[in-house]
């Protein structure tokens, strides 16, 4: 009984049904969100005492590395539940965040650079978090490849899955692995900001700004499941009703 | 069900025994590679020293890479592997058994030849055991994760190219940790603490791969 609305969500037909009610709100809400924030973070906020106004980066950039690893992990989720449920929509779902977590990764990547420049005089440094970055860059580019390579629907889905849930138990070996090449190599001669409590001025934009790209993910891969959705039930019922003119 | 195991495993080596002339390529491969460094970027011993953990793993990594098509390919193409999983054995042991036969035709000569590549690298000799650990240790590793990859594109026209981008970056611990091992002996230091860290991700490939493979050998398979 209790998983009634689980098995309904599974369904493609209620699931693209419920996405096309939801995208409009969401989308509305992300709009609210990421304008007001980023007038917030850029206009309101204050500037920094050390770094003046270059760190105002930080409202795109910290969301956006947030961002990034969470896509992963919705990629896992999402994989998992391909993989013990055999559900369409989550094979659907996954396959829509790649991209998604590819350009937010992409964002991370050149702020972060951007920073840089001002803060390190350079635009790349091979420093923990950047490096990290990047190699999650090429584990998004390798599951959209493998996504492309493999014609068969939902061969492709099962495939991702394992992919997506290899990367989740590698991710945080490779993240410490750099963050322990990083400390051996360089030194601490990189002058790496740590800010231990940030000021409430700047956190609460933040916030809003991350909440902001949740929203907009939430919209995006909806949107983008839905596209996915109807291709892989592009023979069925209910999907040539809604492509018939008048009728709907 | 460990007799399937090692008829797996004997067959697999009676087959890379019958064509030598494959064994003898990642070899060559590793001692190009390594060659390309000192000519691009100078001979001077003071320079290779240096950089000589580094390159003598990154090459061998990509000689690793070469022949992992090779661990399900051909099984895959005459239909063996089917048959292998349509046997009532598990899969996850069978894969295993594949795996340990391709780790022991194409890593150990690799394995063995390393030294010889790291002395004309000049590496300090005193830096050899440590090497030696750490390819013990790491290739394990390479060809664990490796057949992952490899079950999951062996039905694909695309293979090569998309096997290297999905696994270069899942082989970059090892590379790190490997690499940083051999440095660390170069520089006179204890390396213990990465080698050991190398064991560990030994233990946790050989414990979470084999099932991975098997799911996706299955997938790809179906």
């Amino acid at each position: 009984m209790a998983f009634v609305w689980f098995h309904k969500l599974g369904s493609p037909r209620h699931f693209y049904a419920l996405s096309r009610r939801l995208t409009p709100w969401l989308g509305a809400i992300t709009a609210v969100l990421l304008l007001g924030g980023l007038y917030w973070g850029l206009v309101v906020a204050p500037p920094d005492y050390q770094q003046g106004e270059s760190y105002r980066i930080i409202f795109v950039h910290v969301p956006s590395a947030w961002m990034s690893m969470f896509t992963w992990m919705f990629m896992a989720v999402s994989g998992l539940m391909v993989l013990v449920w055999r559900m369409k929509v989550a094979a659907s779902l996954m396959r829509a965040a790649a991209p998604l977590g590819a350009s937010v990764t992409f964002l991370a990547l050149v702020t972060g650079s951007l920073w840089g420049k001002p803060m390190w005089g350079t635009f790349w440094v091979w420093d923990a978090r950047l490096t990290s970055e990047l190699v999650l860059l090429f584990l998004y580019l390798g599951f959209i490849a493998l996504q492309s390579a493999i014609e068969e629907r939902d061969a492709a889905g099962r495939a991702g899955a394992v992919l997506a849930l290899v990367g989740v138990v590698n991710i945080p070996i490779i993240h410490y692995s750099v963050e322990w090449w990083n400390t051996l190599h360089q030194g601490p001669t990189v002058t790496k900001f740590d800010a231990p409590s940030i000021s409430l001025d700047m956190l609460l934009p933040l916030l809003v700004m991350a909440v902001g790209f949740m929203t907009w993910f939430a919209t995006a891969v909806l949107k983008r499941a839905r596209c996915d959705i109807l291709e892989a039930e592009s023979s069925s019922h209910w999907v040539r009703e809604l492509a018939t003119p008048g009728k709907r | 069900m460990w007799r399937a195991f090692a008829t797996i495993l004997a067959r697999d080596l009676r087959l890379a025994m019958r064509q030598r002339g494959e064994l003898a390529q990642p070899l060559v491969f590793f001692a190009a590679v390594a060659t390309l460094f000192p000519l691009a970027l100078g001979p001077e011993r003071e320079l290779l020293q240096r950089i000589a953990p580094g390159i003598a793993w990154v090459a061998a990594l990509l000689a690793v890479l070469l022949p992992m098509e090779r661990i399900f390919r051909p099984d895959f193409d005459d239909g063996t592997l089917e048959q292998m999983l349509l046997s009532p054995h598990p899969a996850e042991l069978l894969a295993l058994a594949k795996v340990i036969a391709h780790w022991l035709v194409t890593c150990v000569p690799v394995i063995v030849l390393a030294p010889l590549i790291a002395l004309v690298l000049q590496l300090p000799v005193a830096a050899l055991p440590t090497l030696l650990a750490s390819l013990a240790l790491g290739t394990p590793v390479l060809a664990l994760v490796g057949a992952i990859g490899v079950a999951l594109t062996v039905g694909l026209r695309s293979g090569g190219p998309l096997l290297a981008l999905l696994l270069l970056p899942l082989y970059i611990p090892v590379l790190i940790f490997a690499a940083g091992a051999v440095d660390r002996a170069a520089a006179d230091m204890t390396a213990a603490g990465p080698l050991y860290v190398l064991a560990a991700m030994l233990v946790l490939a050989l414990t979470l791969a084999p099932p991975a493979i098997a799911a996706s050998l299955r997938i790809s398979l179906s």
